[in-house]
Order: structure tokens, then sequence, then C-alpha cells
């Protein structure tokens, strides 16, 4: 690949860049909260682990982070059992309404969150399921189930059609052919659809709010009760924060491959 | 590869039509219902006709006022990030490392803003950018700028402006990288014989085969600055007095703050509407784009 002048100052100093808030979020995590409003030191001069052990023994803040790891899983599951079947219509198939259909999925991946916000506040406490994970899970399909569809529909279309119809000339029934062949097809394309469902799911703040009040609050509502009489707790307030990047940068570790091409929808 | 028409496959696209519809389709609904309709409270509403409507296009009233200013306020942001990330991410991924671990640390390093909380990452340049205890703040006030992002304007937009950079210039760079990846290294070996300039090879083989995503890139960007509700709200909270409060801010203001049913639901709709025209532009150009390349792939 050609590139240009200088790239490796470039990409350093941007790097650099990206990483320099992510420091300086680490670093404050280990202060002391006097340290942190007293003085201003590059590295914690007397490090601790305070902030870290509270959030780990008190139940209300490490249920915020078991309640959105809930929702979010569910979501994942459920974003990409209904749109691997879609894609593989919308990969292979014309049929009536094709393309409105697949502009309206497409719509609500753009919509605003604020726009739904008090609906879905309204629509989940008439049927119950208010505070609950699956109201938020539920809620994160609109536009997560759209971008699987995409995304996915990408990969179906990248194996070829001759597959599917020798499959089939092997007496493959549809449901057969779907699990056994087409979806290890897919593998990686099924990974990163999942990673895409995961990350949007997880970084989502508006709607999780506000379906939920107390049972199944997520870690980043959790997180505002920081501010007190007293002011801010910054140091507890950086160390949730540090909690809350580690498992997106697990899971981009295991799609690091492929994340490029899932960026770009699977249509490069 | 022609697709063949069967109207069974509606059954496989059936499951996302009920999920969506579900989560789509009725809180559209009721939005429509409060948009027509005025309520004092105790669940009573009346007719209220396009009144709403009315009062929210005419910029002479506060409502409307409101909603033209965060509008406009909007609409110039997404434009400056547009702007500042676009070039950016292109030149990031052409300074990409061409192989070895170098290329997989530098993929999960840039993808690691993506997959950051957004209010987290409202609270990390809350933090960064604070002049008595961030780094930012505490560095830019010691080299004399009397920065200060609670109290100046200038200052605010600057923050929520770098803090976007921060937050989504990768995904440019990632759509940007992937473009490139997929060009056969015939194409610059071509260039090579030929002669060509580096600025020659950007602009005849990169440029253009990154159309497509770049395409992705600008409008996926356009939509979600649109749309920015969390970070700034989390950074500065709209203010200093309404300077970066965008419409969602405003939005949310309206309906859960005020609980103002129906400004908030007209206020919706023109908002969704919007969103609604630019993405149909971005539909039609992807699929024209599309059905152009393969007219030309068939050509060959």
């Amino acid at each position: 690949m050609h590139s240009i002048p200088g790239r490796r100052i470039i990409i350093s100093v941007f790097l650099v860049f990206l990483l320099l808030p992510i420091y300086w979020l680490v670093n404050m995590s280990f202060k002391t909260n006097n340290e942190i409003v007293s003085t201003m030191t590059l590295w914690p001069q007397h490090p601790t682990i305070q902030h870290y052990v509270r959030i780990f023994s008190d139940e209300s803040w490490y249920s915020g982070y078991i309640n959105s790891l809930k929702y979010v899983i569910i979501n994942t599951i459920i974003s990409i059992s209904v749109a691997l079947p879609a894609a593989y219509a919308f990969s292979r198939y014309r049929f009536l309404g094709d393309k409105h259909l697949f502009f309206w999925l497409l719509s609500n991946r753009m919509a605003p969150a604020a726009v739904y916000a008090l609906p879905f506040f309204n629509l989940y406490s008439a049927i119950g399921l208010f505070d609950t994970p699956w109201a938020v899970a539920l809620a994160h399909c609109i536009f997560n189930v759209p971008l699987a569809v995409w995304i996915l529909e990408g990969f179906v279309s990248g194996v070829p059609r001759e597959i599917d119809e020798t499959a089939f000339l092997d007496g493959y029934s549809f449901p057969r052919f779907f699990v056994k062949i087409l979806m290890p097809l897919i593998a990686s394309g099924i990974g990163v659809a999942a990673f895409f469902c995961f990350m949007f799911s997880w970084v989502e703040l508006l709607l999780a709010r506000t379906l939920t009040s107390v049972n199944a609050k997520p870690i980043s509502a959790v997180m505002t009760r920081t501010v007190s009489a007293a002011g801010m707790d910054w140091g507890l307030l950086s160390a949730a924060g540090v909690l809350t990047i580690i498992p997106g940068a697990l899971v981009i570790w295991f799609v690091r491959n492929y994340i490029a091409r899932g960026f770009a929808l699977g249509r490069v | 590869m022609e697709k063949t028409v069967n109207q069974k496959a509606w059954f496989l696209v059936l499951p996302v039509f009920l999920v969506v519809a579900f989560s789509a389709i009725i809180p559209l609904m009721t939005v429509v219902n409060y948009s027509l309709q005025d309520t004092f409270g105790n669940n009573q509403f009346f007719w209220n006709g396009v009144g709403w409507f009315k009062e929210l296009l005419d910029p002479s009233t506060d409502l409307g006022g409101r909603f033209f200013a965060s509008l406009w306020r909007n609409l110039f942001f997404s434009f400056v990030i547009l702007a500042i990330e676009v070039p950016l991410g292109i030149v990031i991924a052409l300074s990409m490392p061409r192989q070895g671990w170098q290329v997989a640390a530098c993929l999960v390093i840039l993808a690691l803003p993506l997959l950051i909380p957004w209010n987290v990452v409202g609270t990390i340049w809350q933090i960064f950018g604070r002049p008595d205890i961030g780094l930012l703040g505490y560095a830019l006030n010691s080299i004399g700028i009397n920065y200060n992002y609670v109290s100046n304007e200038f200052d605010a937009w600057v923050t929520v402006i770098v803090m976007d950079v921060w937050h989504w210039t990768s995904l440019v760079a990632l759509l940007c990288y992937a473009g490139l990846k997929s060009i056969p290294d015939a194409y610059y070996q071509a260039a090579q014989i030929d002669g060509a300039s580096r600025w020659a090879v950007f602009t005849a083989i990169q440029l253009p085969k990154m159309n497509r995503v770049l395409l992705i890139a600008v409008l996926l960007r356009f939509m979600d600055s649109f749309m920015i509700y969390t970070e700034p709200f989390v950074v500065t909270g709209g203010g200093p007095g309404n300077s970066t409060t965008f419409i969602s801010i405003e939005l949310v203001k309206i309906a859960l703050g005020q609980f103002d049913l129906g400004k908030a639901a007209a206020m919706s709709l023109v908002y969704n509407l919007i969103i609604l025209i630019v993405c149909w532009v971005f539909y039609t150009v992807m699929t024209n784009a599309g059905a152009g390349r393969r007219v030309k792939e068939g050509a060959k």
C-alpha cells in the first residue's frame, strides 16, 4: 500500500491523542480524592485501589455492571437471531416491497433516541416491562436489528449462490442448509454483527436510563450517583469509567482482524 | 448476480419486521397522537390540531425560537465535525502501518474510543478538560491560555468539538482503511510503471476506491452528530447558557424535563422528518452507486 510521507509521526501523534485522556482517567482512578483535589501529579503519588474496592464491595455499584451486561447480551442474541434469516432473504430474493422495507429499516437505525425516549417509557410501562433488562434490550433493537441486517446482508452476498443450489440438490432442507452450511460460512460476519450490536447497546445511555429506575439500573446511570452534596467523587467516577472500558477492549481484541470490514458494513 | 423473485422470502423477513415494528411504529403512533393534543395533566387531553406545529415552525414564538436556534447550532456543529474528521480520517488511514503486529495494535487503539459508553466519553473529557484537576485544562492554563469550558462559550464549543474528533475520527479512519485494503497491488504496480506521483496515486486510485466507504462515513457521521446527546450533555449540560444545546438536548428538556408532551411530540416529528429525508438521500445514492459499480464490473 502506498502511503504518505511522515506517516509514522502522524499515526503516533494521533494514537497519543487518543490515549492521553484515557491515561488521565486511569491515573485519576488510582489517586486518593485528597490528592486529586490538592495537587497536580502526572501519576499517583500514593497509589490506592480504594475506589475499585468500593465498587466491587457495594452491591448497588457492581449490580449496575451486571444489569448493563444482561440487556446487552439479550439484545445481541435477539438482534442476530432475527436478522440472520432476513439478511439471507434480502441478499438472495426479490419480493414485494423489499426495497421499501430495507429503507424503512435503515431509517430506524438513524432515528434519534431522544424522539423515542418518552413513547418507549409509556409503552414499556403499559406492558409491565419497565425496569427490566427486557425493556432496554427490546428498545435497543430499534437500531441494532437494522444494523445487524445490514452487516449480515453484505456478508451473505459474499457467499456464492452456487453453494445454496448445490446444497439443495444434495437434499438439504432449508433450515438444515442454513445452520449447517450458511452459518459456518459467514461465521466471521456473525461475529462482526454481534460485536456491533454489543457495542451500540453498551454505549447507549439515554434509552437505558429512561427505561429503568431501580432494579435494572445500568452502570452508566449508577455513575451519576457520584455527584453528591459534598461535591464530585472524582476518584470513584474515574474507577467506574475505567471498568466500563474493559469489556469493550476485550471484545475488540477478538474481532480485530475483521473490524475494518465490519465498520464498512460488509460492503467494501 | 440476479436475484430471483420469491414472495415466500417474506417469512424470513417477518421476525425482523415484527421486532422493529413493535419498537418503532407503536411509539411513533404515540408521538403523532400527542403532537395533535394538549394536556393540562391528569391524563386529560384536548384536541389541538396543528397548533403545535404552527408554533414550532414560527421562529418568533418561544418554542419555535428554541427549535431553530438548536437546529442551526446542530447543523453548524455537524458541519465543523465533518470538515475536521473526514480529511483527518483519510490521513490516518493512509498513515496506517503496512503489516506486522503494529497493524493489530493500531486497529485496537483506534477502535477503543468507539467502545466507550457515551456518558463515560463525556466524563473522560469533563475530567481531562477541567482547569483544576484535568491535564488539558491545567496545561493550557499554565501556558497562559485562559481556558474554562464551564464559563466560556468558545471554550465549551472547542471542548465539545475536540471530544467528538477524539471519539469518532477513528470510525472514518477505519472505514477508509477498509477501502484502501481492498485495492489490489496490481493498481500500484501499474502506477509505478507509469511513473505516477504520490498525489496522482491518491487522486486517481485511492480516492475513487474509497468513494463508497467515504460516503458511508460522511452520512453516518452526519446522522450521529445530528442526534448527539449524551456527550455534550455530560460535559457542558448544554451550557454555558444555551450555547451547546443541540436538538436532542432541547428535545429531552422539553419532553422529560418540562413534560410538555405536545410540544415535544411535534418537535420529534419534524426532527424525524429531517433525518428521514437525509436518510433517503443516503439510501438512493448508496444503491445507485452499488448499481453503477455492478454495471461497470459487468462490462469488463
